[in-house]
């Protein structure tokens, strides 16, 4: 079966590490995958997307409106920007942290905080968590990414072993125990 | 054994499967992770060379002496080195030579969207084009095979999709390098008119010997479909879309030897389905081809020549259904790019815009400086333009003294030292600003010749930048610190006063770099803060305003003190 997971952020969030732990989990489960990342310009706090995505045969290395099983954004605005990219029937998965961007900064337009509520009422599935606390009792600000795999981790089939051992495959040995916990919290949290 | 791989790394490693021996390239999006991976094999030596002319050119030279060599560049890189590209397709190569070109259809972070096909066609080189990761290495081997079967150059053309895709990427063992014998031989390698005259038909003949290839060679492969109403050619990314599309149901030929392309077995594709549709990201190039076969395609009718093509843009153009979706009703802020906090242009920029200065901009992250707040830079046109372009505003415009230009330390290696010899030798008052960051930022920090360490990180010639301008003949070089906005206002309004050319190096390392410290992260006292927003017009991301008053994200502050300056009321300082 086809999976498409869109990961969406702002740059320097750690979306990279997040699409590497996927495409290494989802090769270990003996799929065909093809992770599509962001380069250059959008590293300097620029909108960032990746994609993800996994089957028996995969081509297209990109996600396309309507396509994208699950949407992980790590801020509020970038899940509202790309909900064009959602399947009918799809699910986002969002951290509830806010970052201005530029435009808001400089004042000539507001952070439209209801965005999210909107898309619900509309029938988006959406699962705002706030993965930021999670991450700093695991150790790091930065496992935000984790926290958010971990909540993921719930609506795929794959055993959470896999996961874990996905995360050792991932990242440095030194940041292995604290992303396991990250993941464990993420997976918990309700 | 498999190894998730970027379209970039599998290029790296058929290079040193290919038993590749040097490789010279400057860096540019989407092409810059080929070499970088290719300096992690110890088999390889790797360097950054100023540009690309340079690096097309020690390819050459380690061609000529009998190595399997490369050269890596994006795009517009290519317009560097086509003086050496179009006469080393005359003279041929001794050791396998390959020129790695990246296109960026989208212009995901380049300043065109030019189609490097045209390359190919023009100098009359042999060109690749791999659809994912395990072809980009593949085809990498097999270039270095053409190029020596063929006596030519060959072009590996890239795009931002297949460069930035992982895919499962199958290794081999590493080929030994193996160095051919160097034959003085001038008929073939001094390309002066009398055996210049001589090579073109060689020339000639060979690409039509390679059109004969292209008839046959297992790159161009034709995957018959079941439902013949429908035939499509192909090539590279658009491949992929169109396998997403149409599964096995449609004859596909896809085309992996771009340039030149076959005759007969695209004649014979063509009769053998109803109807023919081109489907190519760019410019028409394999349609053009087609029609002047005489056979009549769809292409371009139906497909835009501008910006990146995708799954759901082949199947609308064709009417089939895709996923119905739901669409913001409200408009989402754009979050473009911008200037990291502690970024040591954002106070030069800052300066200028504050003094109303017209800026002639260049190629790096400090084009940042065109975005709003700061809104500095007047114009960017490509690596280089804007030293020798004020140059030109100054010989137009002599009355005002209020036109600089703003290039980086990388940039001006590049192709700015040119353009500063011309502002010496036919004389304009000209103020060079050169922002020496101490590394080639925008493309994610590469060494330069004026860093003072290779592509390895070991320690290398640094060249002196104050020394060198004044070498190129500016008698007037100054050095300011652009975090410090007042010493850096007094010096420009100082030089471009004065009625001779002038070079100010605004030096601070990138705030990204490891070397560099952070300070701790500045803070805003709510109670002196007055709502001013003065320090909001140097567009930091780490400061915004929150319940009417600025404050300061202390995860993004690395306490550069620049905003510091602005206040009037020293609501900003240090932590408490």
């Amino acid at each position: 079966m086809k999976l498409n997971i869109m990961i969406v952020g702002v740059g320097g969030q750690g979306s990279l590490l997040a699409s590497k732990l996927l495409g290494r989990l989802l090769i270990n489960e003996g799929k065909d995958v093809k992770v599509s990342e962001v380069h250059g310009m959008s590293q300097r706090g620029g909108s960032v997307v990746t994609y993800v995505r996994s089957g028996e045969k995969v081509y297209s290395p990109i996600i396309d409106k309507g396509e994208a099983d699950f949407i992980v954004s790590f801020e509020k605005l970038e899940a509202a920007r790309y909900v064009d990219y959602l399947k009918p029937n799809g699910k986002i998965i969002v951290n509830s942290q806010e970052i201005d961007p530029m435009p808001v900064i400089c004042g000539t337009c507001e952070y439209p905080k209801s965005i999210l509520d909107e898309l619900s009422a509309k029938g988006v599935d959406i699962d705002c968590i706030d993965a930021l606390s999670p991450a700093i009792e695991a150790g790091s600000a930065k496992a935000v990414n984790i926290v958010l795999m971990g909540k993921l981790s719930n609506y795929l089939s794959i055993e959470k072993e896999k996961w874990l051992e996905a995360i050792e495959q991932s990242v440095a040995p030194k940041f292995v125990e604290m992303n396991k916990k990250a993941f464990e919290f993420g997976r918990a949290y309700k | 054994m498999k190894k998730l791989m970027l379209g970039n790394e599998a290029v790296a490693r058929g290079l040193l499967e290919a038993g590749c021996s040097v490789v010279s390239s400057y860096p540019g999006t989407p092409s810059t992770e080929i070499t970088e991976y290719a300096a992690k094999y110890d088999e390889i030596y790797c360097e950054w060379a100023p540009n690309e002319k340079v690096a097309c050119e020690v390819a050459f030279g380690a061609s000529l002496a009998g190595a399997r060599s490369a050269c890596c560049m994006k795009h517009v890189g290519l317009n560097v080195a086509a003086d050496p590209l179009f006469t080393m397709s005359y003279t041929g190569v001794n050791g396998g030579l390959v020129i790695c070109v990246a296109d960026d259809p989208g212009m995901h972070s380049s300043q065109n969207e030019q189609d490097s096909r045209h390359y190919a066609i023009a100098s009359k080189i042999p060109m690749l084009e791999p659809a994912d990761s395990q072809e980009a290495k593949d085809f990498t081997k097999t270039a270095f095979e053409l190029s020596e079967q063929f006596d030519t150059p060959v072009l590996l053309r890239m795009c931002t999709r297949i460069a930035h895709s992982q895919c499962s990427v199958e290794m081999l063992e590493p080929a030994k390098a193996v160095k051919k014998e160097y034959v003085k031989n001038p008929q073939k390698f001094i390309m002066a008119p009398a055996n210049a005259i001589r090579r073109h038909p060689v020339v000639e003949k060979r690409t039509a010997d390679l059109i004969a290839f292209a008839e046959t060679s297992p790159l161009n492969r034709i995957e018959e479909g079941t439902d013949k109403s429908l035939g499509i050619i192909t090539s590279g990314t658009c491949y992929d879309y169109v396998k997403e599309v149409f599964g096995d149901t449609v004859s596909v030929f896809k085309l992996g030897l771009v340039n030149p392309l076959p005759v007969e077995k695209i004649k014979t594709f063509a009769a053998s389905v109803e109807r023919v549709v081109v489907i190519e990201e760019l410019d028409p190039v394999i349609e053009t081809h087609c029609k002047a076969l005489g056979i009549k395609v769809d292409g371009k009718n139906i497909f835009s020549i501008c910006g990146e093509f995708s799954q759901k843009i082949i199947a609308d153009a064709f009417g089939i259904k895709t996923n119905s979706f739901t669409e913001n009703s409200a408009p989402i802020p754009v979050r473009p790019p911008v200037m990291c906090a502690g970024c040591p242009h954002r106070g030069l920029f800052y300066v200028l815009s504050k003094n109303k200065y017209t800026v002639l901009g260049d190629i790096g992250c400090y084009t940042l400086g065109s975005a709003a707040p700061l809104n500095a830079i007047d114009s960017v046109l490509c690596m280089g333009a804007s030293v020798s372009g004020l140059h030109g505003f100054n010989k137009a415009n002599q009355t005002e003294n209020k036109t600089v230009c703003v290039i980086g330390d990388s940039t001006f290696m590049h192709s700015g030292m040119t353009g500063l010899a011309n502002i010496a030798y036919n004389g304009t008052n000209s103020t060079v600003i050169i922002v020496d960051n101490s590394i080639t930022g925008m493309t994610g920090h590469q060494q330069n010749p004026t860093t003072g360490y290779n592509i390895k990180g070991d320690p290398a010639t640094k060249i002196d930048l104050e020394a060198l301008c004044k070498a190129l003949g500016i008698n007037r070089v100054r050095v300011v610190d652009p975090y410090d906005l007042k010493e850096t206002e007094k010096v420009i309004k100082e030089e471009t006063a004065v009625s001779e050319p002038s070079v100010i190096i605004s030096r601070r390392p990138c705030a990204l770099l490891k070397s560099v410290k952070a300070k701790p992260a500045l803070i805003i006292d709510p109670d002196k803060c007055r709502s001013c927003k003065a320090c909001m017009r140097i567009g930091c991301p780490a400061i915004s305003m929150k319940n009417s008053k600025a404050v300061i994200d202390s995860t993004l502050c690395v306490g550069c003190g620049v905003c510091e300056q602005l206040c009037a009321f020293s609501a900003i300082g240090g932590t408490k």
